[in-house]
Protein backbone atom coordinates (compact mmCIF):
# COMPACT_ATOMS: atom_id res chain seq x y z
CA UNK A 1 0.00 0.00 0.00
CA UNK A 2 2.98 2.29 0.88
CA UNK A 3 4.35 1.84 -2.79
CA UNK A 4 0.66 2.76 -4.26
CA UNK A 5 0.45 5.77 -2.05
CA UNK A 6 4.04 7.14 -3.23
CA UNK A 7 3.38 6.55 -6.86
CA UNK A 8 0.05 7.80 -6.45
CA UNK A 9 1.92 10.73 -5.28
CA UNK A 10 3.41 11.25 -8.94
CA UNK A 11 -0.24 11.29 -10.58
CA UNK A 12 -1.46 13.68 -8.22
CA UNK A 13 1.66 15.90 -9.03
CA UNK A 14 0.44 16.13 -12.82
CA UNK A 15 -3.17 16.28 -11.88
CA UNK A 16 -2.95 19.96 -10.55
CA UNK A 17 -1.69 21.58 -13.73
CA UNK A 18 -3.33 19.19 -16.05
CA UNK A 19 -6.70 20.23 -14.09
CA UNK A 20 -5.62 23.84 -14.51
CA UNK A 21 -4.23 23.76 -18.03
CA UNK A 22 -7.99 21.95 -19.08
CA UNK A 23 -9.85 24.66 -17.28
CA UNK A 24 -7.70 27.24 -19.10
CA UNK A 25 -8.29 25.79 -22.27
CA UNK A 26 -11.92 25.41 -21.66
CA UNK A 27 -12.43 29.17 -20.39
CA UNK A 28 -10.66 30.34 -23.70
CA UNK A 29 -13.38 27.94 -25.78
CA UNK A 30 -16.02 29.65 -23.75
CA UNK A 31 -15.27 32.98 -24.11
CA UNK A 32 -14.30 32.88 -27.44
CA UNK A 33 -18.29 31.40 -28.22
CA UNK A 34 -19.87 34.13 -27.32
CA UNK A 35 -21.93 36.33 -28.80
CA UNK A 36 -22.69 40.20 -27.32
CA UNK A 37 -20.63 42.35 -25.21
CA UNK A 38 -22.85 41.21 -21.87
CA UNK A 39 -22.63 37.95 -23.04
CA UNK A 40 -18.91 37.68 -22.98
CA UNK A 41 -18.62 40.16 -19.81
CA UNK A 42 -20.66 37.35 -18.23
CA UNK A 43 -18.56 34.97 -19.50
CA UNK A 44 -15.21 36.26 -18.62
CA UNK A 45 -16.87 36.79 -14.98
CA UNK A 46 -17.44 33.22 -14.66
CA UNK A 47 -14.75 31.64 -15.31
CA UNK A 48 -12.18 34.40 -14.10
CA UNK A 49 -14.15 32.65 -11.04
CA UNK A 50 -13.63 29.41 -12.18
CA UNK A 51 -9.82 30.12 -12.50
CA UNK A 52 -9.17 32.05 -9.28
CA UNK A 53 -10.70 29.31 -7.12
CA UNK A 54 -8.84 26.11 -8.36
CA UNK A 55 -5.51 27.53 -9.22
CA UNK A 56 -4.88 27.68 -5.37
CA UNK A 57 -6.87 24.33 -4.68
CA UNK A 58 -4.68 22.92 -7.82
CA UNK A 59 -1.61 23.68 -6.45
CA UNK A 60 -2.46 22.69 -2.97
CA UNK A 61 -3.17 18.92 -4.82
CA UNK A 62 0.17 19.10 -6.24
CA UNK A 63 1.53 20.22 -2.93
CA UNK A 64 -0.15 16.60 -1.47
CA UNK A 65 1.26 14.45 -4.15
CA UNK A 66 4.93 16.01 -3.47
CA UNK A 67 4.15 14.55 0.11
CA UNK A 68 2.27 11.74 -0.85
CA UNK A 69 5.69 10.99 -3.21
CA UNK A 70 7.83 11.47 -0.23
CA UNK A 71 6.42 8.74 1.17
CA UNK A 72 4.87 11.44 4.24
CA UNK A 73 1.45 9.69 4.29
CA UNK A 74 3.30 6.10 4.86
CA UNK A 75 2.39 6.47 8.77
CA UNK A 76 -0.11 8.53 9.80
CA UNK A 77 -0.14 10.17 13.21
CA UNK A 78 -2.61 7.96 15.24
CA UNK A 79 -2.97 10.53 18.11
CA UNK A 80 -2.66 14.32 18.32
CA UNK A 81 0.38 14.24 20.01
CA UNK A 82 2.18 13.15 16.67
CA UNK A 83 1.70 16.21 14.93
CA UNK B 1 -13.73 17.10 29.70
CA UNK B 2 -11.52 18.32 33.15
CA UNK B 3 -13.61 17.76 36.10
CA UNK B 4 -12.06 21.61 37.70
CA UNK B 5 -13.97 23.39 34.94
CA UNK B 6 -17.31 24.91 35.17
CA UNK B 7 -19.19 21.82 33.06
CA UNK B 8 -22.47 22.50 31.32
CA UNK B 9 -24.99 19.87 30.53
CA UNK B 10 -23.97 18.07 27.18
CA UNK B 11 -27.58 18.63 25.79
CA UNK B 12 -27.59 22.08 27.12
CA UNK B 13 -24.18 22.55 24.88
CA UNK B 14 -25.78 20.87 21.86
CA UNK B 15 -28.73 22.75 21.94
CA UNK B 16 -27.19 26.04 22.18
CA UNK B 17 -24.65 25.61 19.38
CA UNK B 18 -26.78 23.83 17.45
CA UNK B 19 -29.48 26.41 16.77
CA UNK B 20 -27.24 29.18 16.56
CA UNK B 21 -25.56 26.98 13.49
CA UNK B 22 -28.93 26.25 12.11
CA UNK B 23 -30.06 30.00 12.61
CA UNK B 24 -27.07 30.73 9.93
CA UNK B 25 -27.52 27.81 7.95
CA UNK B 26 -30.84 28.71 7.38
CA UNK B 27 -29.47 32.53 6.69
CA UNK B 28 -27.23 30.99 4.28
CA UNK B 29 -29.56 29.03 2.33
CA UNK B 30 -32.44 31.18 1.68
CA UNK B 31 -30.34 33.00 -0.86
CA UNK B 32 -30.30 30.14 -2.92
CA UNK B 33 -33.58 28.54 -2.40
CA UNK B 34 -35.04 32.23 -3.56
CA UNK B 35 -32.39 32.57 -6.51
CA UNK B 36 -35.06 32.59 -9.45
CA UNK B 37 -36.96 35.37 -8.05
CA UNK B 38 -34.16 37.51 -6.53
CA UNK B 39 -32.23 36.87 -9.85
CA UNK B 40 -35.19 39.27 -11.22
CA UNK B 41 -34.99 41.62 -8.71
CA UNK B 42 -31.47 42.31 -9.15
CA UNK B 43 -30.98 42.01 -12.48
CA UNK B 44 -32.43 43.99 -16.15
CA UNK B 45 -35.63 42.35 -16.93
CA UNK B 46 -33.92 41.02 -20.11
CA UNK B 47 -31.37 39.32 -18.71
CA UNK B 48 -33.04 36.16 -19.29
CA UNK B 49 -30.99 32.83 -18.12
CA UNK B 50 -27.71 34.88 -17.21
CA UNK B 51 -29.51 36.52 -14.49
CA UNK B 52 -29.98 33.11 -13.09
CA UNK B 53 -26.52 32.17 -13.69
CA UNK B 54 -25.19 35.19 -12.26
CA UNK B 55 -27.08 35.41 -9.18
CA UNK B 56 -26.04 31.70 -8.76
CA UNK B 57 -22.49 33.21 -9.15
CA UNK B 58 -23.42 35.89 -6.34
CA UNK B 59 -24.61 32.73 -4.30
CA UNK B 60 -21.44 30.92 -4.88
CA UNK B 61 -18.97 34.42 -3.70
CA UNK B 62 -20.71 33.59 -0.36
CA UNK B 63 -19.05 29.95 -0.34
CA UNK B 64 -16.10 30.85 -1.87
CA UNK B 65 -15.44 33.48 0.64
CA UNK B 66 -16.24 30.70 3.34
CA UNK B 67 -12.42 29.44 3.77
CA UNK B 68 -11.46 33.09 4.11
CA UNK B 69 -13.97 33.19 7.46
CA UNK B 70 -12.41 29.91 8.53
CA UNK B 71 -8.71 31.31 8.83
CA UNK B 72 -9.77 34.92 10.30
CA UNK B 73 -12.17 33.55 13.23
CA UNK B 74 -11.17 29.95 13.30
CA UNK B 75 -7.51 32.30 14.19
CA UNK B 76 -10.01 34.03 16.28
CA UNK B 77 -11.41 31.13 18.15
CA UNK B 78 -7.93 29.61 19.01
CA UNK B 79 -6.87 33.08 20.55
CA UNK B 80 -10.01 34.44 22.15
CA UNK B 81 -11.93 30.99 22.69
CA UNK B 82 -14.64 29.28 21.07
CA UNK B 83 -17.27 31.10 23.05
CA UNK B 84 -17.59 34.61 21.51
CA UNK B 85 -15.70 33.83 17.89
CA UNK B 86 -18.92 32.22 17.33
CA UNK B 87 -21.14 35.03 19.15
CA UNK B 88 -19.68 37.70 16.76
CA UNK B 89 -20.16 35.69 13.54
CA UNK B 90 -23.98 34.87 14.77
CA UNK B 91 -24.03 39.15 14.52
CA UNK B 92 -22.45 39.23 11.59
CA UNK B 93 -24.16 36.73 9.93
CA UNK B 94 -27.54 37.84 10.76
CA UNK B 95 -27.03 41.82 10.26
CA UNK B 96 -25.70 41.00 6.47
CA UNK B 97 -29.28 38.58 6.07
CA UNK B 98 -31.58 41.13 7.35
CA UNK B 99 -30.07 43.44 5.21
CA UNK B 100 -30.35 41.68 1.84
CA UNK B 101 -33.83 42.07 2.94
CA UNK B 102 -33.49 45.66 2.45
CA UNK B 103 -31.60 46.41 -0.51
CA UNK B 104 -33.68 47.83 -3.44
CA UNK B 105 -34.18 46.26 -6.36
CA UNK B 106 -32.41 47.24 -10.01
CA UNK B 107 -35.12 49.12 -11.24
CA UNK B 108 -34.63 51.18 -8.17
CA UNK B 109 -30.68 51.96 -8.21
CA UNK B 110 -29.18 49.78 -11.04
CA UNK B 111 -26.32 47.78 -10.88
CA UNK B 112 -25.70 49.23 -7.33
CA UNK B 113 -27.97 46.48 -6.43
CA UNK B 114 -26.44 42.95 -6.87
CA UNK B 115 -23.06 45.25 -6.01
CA UNK B 116 -24.61 45.49 -2.41
CA UNK B 117 -25.98 42.05 -2.79
CA UNK B 118 -22.86 40.70 -3.28
CA UNK B 119 -20.96 42.60 -0.34
CA UNK B 120 -23.55 41.29 1.84
CA UNK B 121 -23.55 37.64 1.00
CA UNK B 122 -19.15 37.81 1.39
CA UNK B 123 -19.75 38.81 5.21
CA UNK B 124 -22.07 35.77 5.07
CA UNK B 125 -19.74 33.68 3.90
CA UNK B 126 -17.05 34.92 6.43
CA UNK B 127 -19.58 34.56 8.94
CA UNK B 128 -20.50 31.02 8.23
CA UNK B 129 -16.78 30.47 7.76
CA UNK B 130 -15.75 30.63 11.44
CA UNK B 131 -19.19 29.39 12.85
CA UNK B 132 -19.21 25.55 11.64
CA UNK B 133 -15.53 25.31 12.94
CA UNK B 134 -16.46 26.92 16.34
CA UNK B 135 -19.72 25.07 16.99
CA UNK B 136 -18.06 21.41 16.03
CA UNK B 137 -15.33 21.55 17.87
CA UNK B 138 -17.25 23.33 20.86
CA UNK B 139 -19.67 20.03 21.26
CA UNK B 140 -16.70 17.67 20.59
CA UNK B 141 -14.50 18.92 23.17
CA UNK B 142 -17.58 18.50 25.82
CA UNK B 143 -18.59 15.18 24.32
CA UNK B 144 -17.42 11.94 25.97
CA UNK B 145 -14.49 10.18 23.80
CA UNK B 146 -16.86 7.37 23.19
CA UNK B 147 -19.61 9.04 22.08
CA UNK B 148 -17.98 12.10 19.54
CA UNK B 149 -19.32 11.26 16.57
CA UNK B 150 -23.13 10.90 18.30
CA UNK B 151 -23.13 14.27 19.64
CA UNK B 152 -21.58 16.29 16.92
CA UNK B 153 -23.80 14.55 14.24
CA UNK B 154 -26.37 16.78 16.10
CA UNK B 155 -24.52 19.90 15.31
CA UNK B 156 -24.61 18.04 11.90
CA UNK B 157 -28.09 17.92 11.55
CA UNK B 158 -28.20 22.08 11.44
CA UNK B 159 -27.34 22.38 8.03
CA UNK B 160 -29.68 20.16 6.56
CA UNK B 161 -32.37 21.08 8.70
CA UNK B 162 -31.38 25.37 7.95
CA UNK B 163 -32.16 23.95 4.43
CA UNK B 164 -35.56 22.38 5.73
CA UNK B 165 -36.62 25.70 7.65
CA UNK B 166 -35.46 28.08 5.03
CA UNK B 167 -37.76 25.79 2.52
CA UNK B 168 -40.88 25.82 5.11
CA UNK B 169 -40.45 29.40 5.83
CA UNK B 170 -40.28 30.60 1.66
CA UNK B 171 -43.28 28.18 0.92
CA UNK B 172 -45.29 29.36 4.18
CA UNK B 173 -44.93 32.97 2.89
CA UNK B 174 -45.60 32.50 -0.58
CA UNK B 175 -48.80 30.64 0.26
CA UNK B 176 -49.83 33.32 2.33
CA UNK B 177 -49.01 36.15 0.22
CA UNK B 178 -49.54 34.65 -3.15
CA UNK B 179 -47.27 34.22 -6.08
CA UNK B 180 -47.47 37.69 -7.27
CA UNK B 181 -46.99 39.72 -3.63
CA UNK B 182 -44.27 37.09 -3.38
CA UNK B 183 -41.97 37.74 -6.29
CA UNK B 184 -42.98 41.68 -5.73
CA UNK B 185 -41.93 42.43 -2.37
CA UNK B 186 -42.61 39.15 -0.32
CA UNK B 187 -39.57 37.51 -0.66
CA UNK B 188 -37.68 39.75 1.59
CA UNK B 189 -39.46 38.47 4.56
CA UNK B 190 -37.37 35.10 5.13
CA UNK B 191 -34.41 37.51 5.10
CA UNK B 192 -35.83 40.35 7.36
CA UNK B 193 -37.48 37.63 9.35
CA UNK B 194 -33.34 36.25 10.57
CA UNK B 195 -33.05 39.26 12.79
CA UNK B 196 -35.94 37.17 15.53
CA UNK B 197 -33.97 34.11 15.00
CA UNK B 198 -30.41 35.57 15.57
CA UNK B 199 -31.58 37.99 18.54
CA UNK B 200 -32.91 34.86 20.51
CA UNK B 201 -29.52 32.63 19.27
CA UNK B 202 -27.66 35.31 20.70
CA UNK B 203 -29.72 35.26 24.22
CA UNK B 204 -29.04 31.68 24.60
CA UNK B 205 -25.26 31.56 23.79
CA UNK B 206 -24.49 34.71 26.08
CA UNK B 207 -25.51 31.85 28.54
CA UNK B 208 -22.76 29.30 27.56
CA UNK B 209 -19.66 28.76 28.74
CA UNK B 210 -16.20 28.59 27.10
CA UNK B 211 -15.17 25.76 26.08
CA UNK B 212 -13.50 23.15 28.95
CA UNK B 213 -10.43 21.92 26.99
CA UNK B 214 -9.77 25.59 25.66
CA UNK B 215 -9.98 27.24 29.36
CA UNK B 216 -8.01 24.52 30.60
CA UNK B 217 -4.96 25.29 27.96
CA UNK B 218 -5.80 28.92 28.31
CA UNK B 219 -5.44 28.49 32.38
CA UNK B 220 -2.01 26.93 31.82
CA UNK B 221 -0.97 29.67 29.26
CA UNK B 222 -0.49 26.85 26.46
CA UNK B 223 -2.87 28.57 24.07
CA UNK B 224 -1.56 28.83 20.00
CA UNK B 225 0.41 32.67 19.67
CA UNK B 226 -0.07 32.63 15.75
CA UNK B 227 -2.46 29.67 15.03
CA UNK B 228 -1.98 30.22 11.51
CA UNK B 229 1.58 29.61 11.20
CA UNK B 230 1.19 26.57 13.44
CA UNK B 231 -1.21 24.93 11.43
CA UNK B 232 -0.18 25.62 7.94
CA UNK B 233 3.36 26.56 8.56
CA UNK B 234 4.35 22.68 10.31
CA UNK B 235 4.27 20.64 7.73
CA UNK B 236 2.97 17.78 9.65
CA UNK B 237 -0.48 19.60 10.26
CA UNK B 238 -0.45 20.76 6.69
CA UNK B 239 -0.14 17.53 5.46
CA UNK B 240 -3.27 16.47 7.33
CA UNK B 241 -5.38 19.81 6.49
CA UNK B 242 -4.27 18.49 2.76
CA UNK B 243 -5.44 14.71 3.41
CA UNK B 244 -8.55 16.13 4.82
CA UNK B 245 -9.82 17.93 1.91
CA UNK B 246 -8.77 16.09 -0.54
CA UNK B 247 -9.09 12.80 0.88
CA UNK B 248 -12.43 13.51 2.35
CA UNK B 249 -14.54 16.94 2.96
CA UNK B 250 -14.08 17.39 -0.84
CA UNK B 251 -16.09 14.55 -1.74
CA UNK B 252 -18.72 15.18 1.43
CA UNK B 253 -18.82 18.79 -0.27
CA UNK B 254 -20.52 17.42 -3.63
CA UNK B 255 -22.47 14.82 -2.20
CA UNK B 256 -24.11 17.37 -0.02
CA UNK B 257 -24.94 19.63 -2.53
CA UNK B 258 -26.18 17.67 -5.39
CA UNK B 259 -28.33 15.56 -3.26
CA UNK B 260 -29.85 18.76 -1.83
CA UNK B 261 -29.24 22.09 -3.70
CA UNK B 262 -28.46 20.75 -7.27
CA UNK B 263 -31.75 18.47 -6.97
CA UNK B 264 -34.10 20.85 -6.18
CA UNK B 265 -32.57 23.60 -8.43
CA UNK B 266 -32.70 20.25 -11.23
CA UNK B 267 -36.25 19.51 -10.35
CA UNK B 268 -37.40 23.33 -10.98
CA UNK B 269 -35.74 24.67 -13.93
CA UNK B 270 -34.82 21.29 -15.80
CA UNK B 271 -37.64 19.43 -15.31
CA UNK B 272 -40.01 22.52 -14.95
CA UNK B 273 -42.05 21.38 -11.76
CA UNK B 274 -44.28 23.81 -10.01
CA UNK B 275 -42.86 26.10 -7.43
CA UNK B 276 -44.45 24.20 -4.71
CA UNK B 277 -43.79 20.62 -5.93
CA UNK B 278 -39.76 20.87 -6.03
CA UNK B 279 -39.84 22.05 -2.34
CA UNK B 280 -42.14 19.97 -0.59
CA UNK B 281 -40.40 16.67 -2.42
CA UNK B 282 -37.63 18.21 -0.75
CA UNK B 283 -39.04 18.93 2.48
CA UNK B 284 -40.26 15.53 2.87
CA UNK B 285 -36.95 14.36 1.35
CA UNK B 286 -35.19 16.26 4.52
CA UNK B 287 -37.72 14.84 6.93
CA UNK B 288 -37.48 11.36 6.50
CA UNK B 289 -33.74 11.81 5.98
CA UNK B 290 -32.38 13.95 8.93
CA UNK B 291 -32.28 11.16 11.49
CA UNK B 292 -29.48 9.22 9.55
CA UNK B 293 -27.12 11.99 10.82
CA UNK B 294 -27.66 10.72 13.83
CA UNK B 295 -27.51 7.04 13.33
CA UNK B 296 -24.62 7.62 11.14
CA UNK B 297 -22.61 9.75 13.53
CA UNK B 298 -23.47 7.03 16.36
CA UNK B 299 -22.49 4.21 13.89
CA UNK B 300 -19.14 6.04 13.37
CA UNK B 301 -18.15 5.57 17.11
CA UNK B 302 -18.21 1.92 17.03
CA UNK B 303 -16.47 1.43 13.47
CA UNK B 304 -14.62 4.29 12.36
CA UNK B 305 -15.71 7.18 10.18
CA UNK B 306 -13.68 6.43 7.01
CA UNK B 307 -15.94 3.79 5.59
CA UNK B 308 -19.31 4.83 6.20
CA UNK B 309 -17.82 8.01 4.73
CA UNK B 310 -16.60 6.73 1.59
CA UNK B 311 -19.33 4.32 1.23
CA UNK B 312 -21.83 7.87 1.06
CA UNK B 313 -19.18 9.25 -2.24
CA UNK B 314 -19.55 5.21 -3.96
CA UNK B 315 -23.03 5.27 -3.84
CA UNK B 316 -23.21 8.70 -5.54
CA UNK B 317 -21.17 8.25 -7.83
CA UNK B 318 -23.50 4.96 -9.32
CA UNK B 319 -26.50 6.57 -9.35
CA UNK B 320 -26.90 10.09 -9.24
CA UNK B 321 -27.10 9.59 -13.07
CA UNK B 322 -29.79 7.26 -13.29
CA UNK B 323 -31.58 9.16 -10.34
CA UNK B 324 -31.49 11.93 -12.12
CA UNK B 325 -32.60 10.25 -15.40
CA UNK B 326 -35.52 8.94 -13.74
CA UNK B 327 -36.43 13.19 -12.80
CA UNK B 328 -36.47 13.67 -16.38
CA UNK B 329 -37.93 10.63 -17.86
CA UNK B 330 -40.96 10.72 -15.51
CA UNK B 331 -41.49 14.89 -16.28
CA UNK B 332 -41.45 14.84 -19.94
CA UNK B 333 -44.96 16.05 -20.73
CA UNK B 334 -43.93 16.43 -24.33
CA UNK B 335 -45.32 12.43 -25.38
CA UNK B 336 -48.82 12.70 -24.32
CA UNK B 337 -51.67 11.27 -25.83
CA UNK B 338 -55.15 13.34 -26.52
CA UNK B 339 -56.79 10.40 -24.50
CA UNK B 340 -54.82 11.14 -21.42
CA UNK B 341 -56.22 14.79 -21.23
CA UNK B 342 -58.95 15.65 -18.77
CA UNK B 343 -59.28 19.31 -19.70
CA UNK B 344 -57.40 21.77 -21.24
CA UNK B 345 -58.10 25.09 -20.32
CA UNK B 346 -57.00 28.43 -21.98
CA UNK B 347 -56.28 31.08 -20.41
CA UNK B 348 -56.64 35.19 -21.88
CA UNK B 349 -54.42 35.21 -24.99
CA UNK B 350 -51.96 38.14 -24.32
CA UNK B 351 -49.75 40.17 -27.53
CA UNK B 352 -46.99 42.51 -26.90
CA UNK B 353 -45.64 44.79 -29.90
CA UNK B 354 -41.61 44.21 -30.42
CA UNK B 355 -39.55 46.92 -30.11
CA UNK B 356 -38.73 48.56 -33.47
CA UNK B 357 -40.76 46.43 -35.72
CA UNK B 358 -44.43 46.04 -36.27
CA UNK B 359 -44.46 42.36 -35.14
CA UNK B 360 -45.61 41.47 -32.07
CA UNK B 361 -45.28 38.81 -29.90
CA UNK B 362 -48.38 35.98 -28.86
CA UNK B 363 -48.58 34.04 -25.86
CA UNK B 364 -51.32 31.38 -25.62
CA UNK B 365 -51.36 30.04 -22.28
CA UNK B 366 -53.43 26.51 -21.30
CA UNK B 367 -53.84 24.38 -18.60
CA UNK B 368 -53.64 20.78 -19.07
CA UNK B 369 -55.31 18.74 -16.47
CA UNK B 370 -54.32 15.26 -17.17
CA UNK B 371 -56.33 11.51 -15.98
CA UNK B 372 -53.80 10.36 -13.52
CA UNK B 373 -53.66 13.62 -11.97
CA UNK B 374 -51.02 15.49 -13.43
CA UNK B 375 -50.90 18.99 -14.27
CA UNK B 376 -48.79 21.62 -16.20
CA UNK B 377 -49.02 24.81 -18.44
CA UNK B 378 -48.22 24.42 -22.03
CA UNK B 379 -47.51 27.73 -23.24
CA UNK B 380 -47.04 28.93 -27.69
CA UNK B 381 -44.98 32.44 -27.77
CA UNK B 382 -46.32 32.75 -31.91
CA UNK B 383 -44.49 35.64 -33.55
CA UNK B 384 -47.60 37.47 -35.61
CA UNK B 385 -46.09 39.78 -38.62
CA UNK B 386 -48.13 41.33 -41.21
CA UNK B 387 -45.87 40.67 -43.40
CA UNK B 388 -45.22 36.93 -42.69
CA UNK B 389 -47.92 35.68 -41.31
CA UNK B 390 -47.88 33.90 -37.71
CA UNK B 391 -44.84 31.92 -37.18
CA UNK B 392 -45.23 29.59 -34.25
CA UNK B 393 -43.34 29.53 -31.24
CA UNK B 394 -42.09 25.61 -29.66
CA UNK B 395 -44.23 25.16 -26.94
CA UNK B 396 -43.23 25.24 -23.26
CA UNK B 397 -43.91 23.45 -20.75
CA UNK B 398 -43.79 24.40 -16.87
CA UNK B 399 -45.30 24.48 -13.58
CA UNK B 400 -45.75 20.67 -13.61
CA UNK B 401 -47.81 19.41 -10.83
CA UNK B 402 -46.92 15.26 -10.27
CA UNK B 403 -49.44 12.67 -9.90
CA UNK B 404 -49.47 11.32 -6.62
CA UNK B 405 -47.50 7.89 -7.20
CA UNK B 406 -44.52 9.65 -8.86
CA UNK B 407 -45.00 12.66 -6.41
CA UNK B 408 -43.97 10.14 -3.31
CA UNK B 409 -41.43 8.52 -6.12
CA UNK B 410 -39.50 11.75 -6.13
CA UNK B 411 -39.57 12.03 -2.34
CA UNK B 412 -37.79 8.53 -2.37
CA UNK B 413 -35.20 9.35 -4.66
CA UNK B 414 -34.49 12.90 -2.84
CA UNK B 415 -34.31 10.82 0.17
CA UNK B 416 -31.86 8.59 -1.31
CA UNK B 417 -29.86 11.74 -2.12
CA UNK B 418 -29.99 13.11 1.26
CA UNK B 419 -29.18 9.87 3.29
CA UNK B 420 -25.95 9.44 1.25
CA UNK B 421 -25.36 13.41 2.49
CA UNK B 422 -25.94 12.19 6.36
CA UNK B 423 -23.60 9.36 5.62
CA UNK B 424 -20.95 11.79 4.22
CA UNK B 425 -21.88 14.28 6.79
CA UNK B 426 -22.90 12.62 10.06
CA UNK B 427 -19.63 11.22 11.12
CA UNK B 428 -17.43 14.33 9.25
CA UNK B 429 -17.14 16.83 12.29
CA UNK B 430 -15.43 14.12 14.47
CA UNK B 431 -13.28 12.53 12.14
CA UNK B 432 -12.10 16.46 11.46
CA UNK B 433 -11.76 17.18 15.16
CA UNK B 434 -9.79 14.18 15.40
CA UNK B 435 -7.59 15.09 13.09
CA UNK B 436 -5.97 18.14 14.69
CA UNK B 437 -4.77 19.24 18.48
CA UNK B 438 -6.87 21.59 20.72
CA UNK B 439 -4.56 24.84 20.21
CA UNK B 440 -4.94 24.91 16.75
CA UNK B 441 -8.07 22.72 16.05
CA UNK B 442 -10.37 25.65 15.35
CA UNK B 443 -8.46 26.71 12.55
CA UNK B 444 -6.74 23.64 11.09
CA UNK B 445 -10.33 21.88 10.89
CA UNK B 446 -12.10 24.61 9.76
CA UNK B 447 -10.19 25.47 6.23
CA UNK B 448 -10.78 21.90 4.95
CA UNK B 449 -13.98 21.84 6.03
CA UNK B 450 -14.48 25.14 4.11
CA UNK B 451 -12.55 24.52 1.16
CA UNK B 452 -14.36 21.07 0.80
CA UNK B 453 -18.29 22.27 1.66
CA UNK B 454 -18.51 25.37 0.91
CA UNK B 455 -16.13 26.07 -2.47
CA UNK B 456 -15.89 22.33 -4.23
CA UNK B 457 -19.61 21.85 -2.96
CA UNK B 458 -21.28 25.19 -3.02
CA UNK B 459 -19.91 25.47 -6.47
CA UNK B 460 -22.24 22.61 -7.54
CA UNK B 461 -25.43 24.17 -8.85
CA UNK B 462 -23.33 27.22 -10.56
CA UNK B 463 -20.78 24.54 -12.51
CA UNK B 464 -23.08 21.90 -13.09
CA UNK B 465 -25.70 24.61 -14.46
CA UNK B 466 -23.17 26.31 -16.83
CA UNK B 467 -21.80 22.95 -17.54
CA UNK B 468 -25.38 21.39 -18.67
CA UNK B 469 -25.59 25.30 -20.66
CA UNK B 470 -22.86 24.40 -22.99
CA UNK B 471 -23.54 23.57 -26.50
CA UNK B 472 -23.33 20.05 -27.39
CA UNK B 473 -24.58 19.24 -23.20
CA UNK B 474 -27.66 17.00 -22.31
CA UNK B 475 -29.35 18.22 -18.98
CA UNK B 476 -27.27 15.29 -17.35
CA UNK B 477 -24.22 16.84 -18.41
CA UNK B 478 -23.82 19.03 -15.39
CA UNK B 479 -23.41 16.22 -12.91
CA UNK B 480 -20.05 15.08 -14.03
CA UNK B 481 -18.40 17.60 -11.85
CA UNK B 482 -20.06 16.28 -8.56
CA UNK B 483 -19.04 12.98 -9.66
CA UNK B 484 -15.80 13.58 -10.80
CA UNK B 485 -14.94 15.23 -7.73
CA UNK B 486 -16.56 12.47 -5.34
CA UNK B 487 -14.45 9.95 -7.34
CA UNK B 488 -11.51 11.49 -7.07
CA UNK B 489 -12.50 11.81 -3.38
CA UNK B 490 -12.83 8.73 -2.60
CA UNK B 491 -9.98 7.35 -4.28
CA UNK B 492 -7.79 9.01 -2.56
CA UNK B 493 -9.52 8.52 0.96
CA UNK B 494 -9.97 4.91 0.40
CA UNK B 495 -5.66 4.72 -0.06
CA UNK B 496 -4.55 7.24 1.68
CA UNK B 497 -6.66 7.85 5.37
CA UNK B 498 -6.61 5.90 8.17
CA UNK B 499 -9.79 4.07 10.12
CA UNK B 500 -8.38 4.86 13.18
CA UNK B 501 -9.86 7.06 15.92
CA UNK B 502 -8.15 9.32 18.04
CA UNK B 503 -9.54 9.21 21.03
CA UNK B 504 -7.42 11.61 23.21
CA UNK B 505 -8.20 15.05 21.83
CA UNK B 506 -7.54 16.59 24.69
CA UNK B 507 -3.81 18.00 23.53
Amino acid sequence: MNTLKKFLGLFWMVLGPLTMTFLFIQAIDKVGLTHTDIERTNTILQWAIILFIFFPISLGLMIFGFYAWKGEYEHLPESSEEL
Amino acid sequence: MSDNLPKNNIFKVIGASSLGTLIEWYDFYIFGSLAVIIGHQLFPEDAGASALINTLAIFAAGFIVRPFGALVFGRLGDLIGRKYTFLLTLVLMGGSTFFIGLIPSYKSIGYAAPILVLILRLIQGLALGGEYGGAATYVAEHAPKNKRGFFTSWIQTTATLGLFLSLGIIVITKNILGAETFGDWGWRIPFLLSIVLVVVSIYIRMKMHESPLFSKLKAEGNISKNPLKESFNNKANFKMVLLALFGATMGQGVIWYTGQFYAQSFLENTCKLDFNDSRYILLWGIAFATPFFVVFGAWSDKVGRKWIMLSGMLLGILFYRPIYQIFLDDTDYTKIEQADILSATPAPVTAVLMQNSTDSLRTVSTQVRLKNGASFNSIHVDTVSATKGTLLGKEIIKDKVLPTPVFWKFVGLIFFQILLVTMVYGPIAAFLVELFPTKIRYTSMSLPYHIGNGVFGGLVPFIATLIASFSGATPLSGLWYPIGVAALSLVIGTIYLSNKRDEKIND
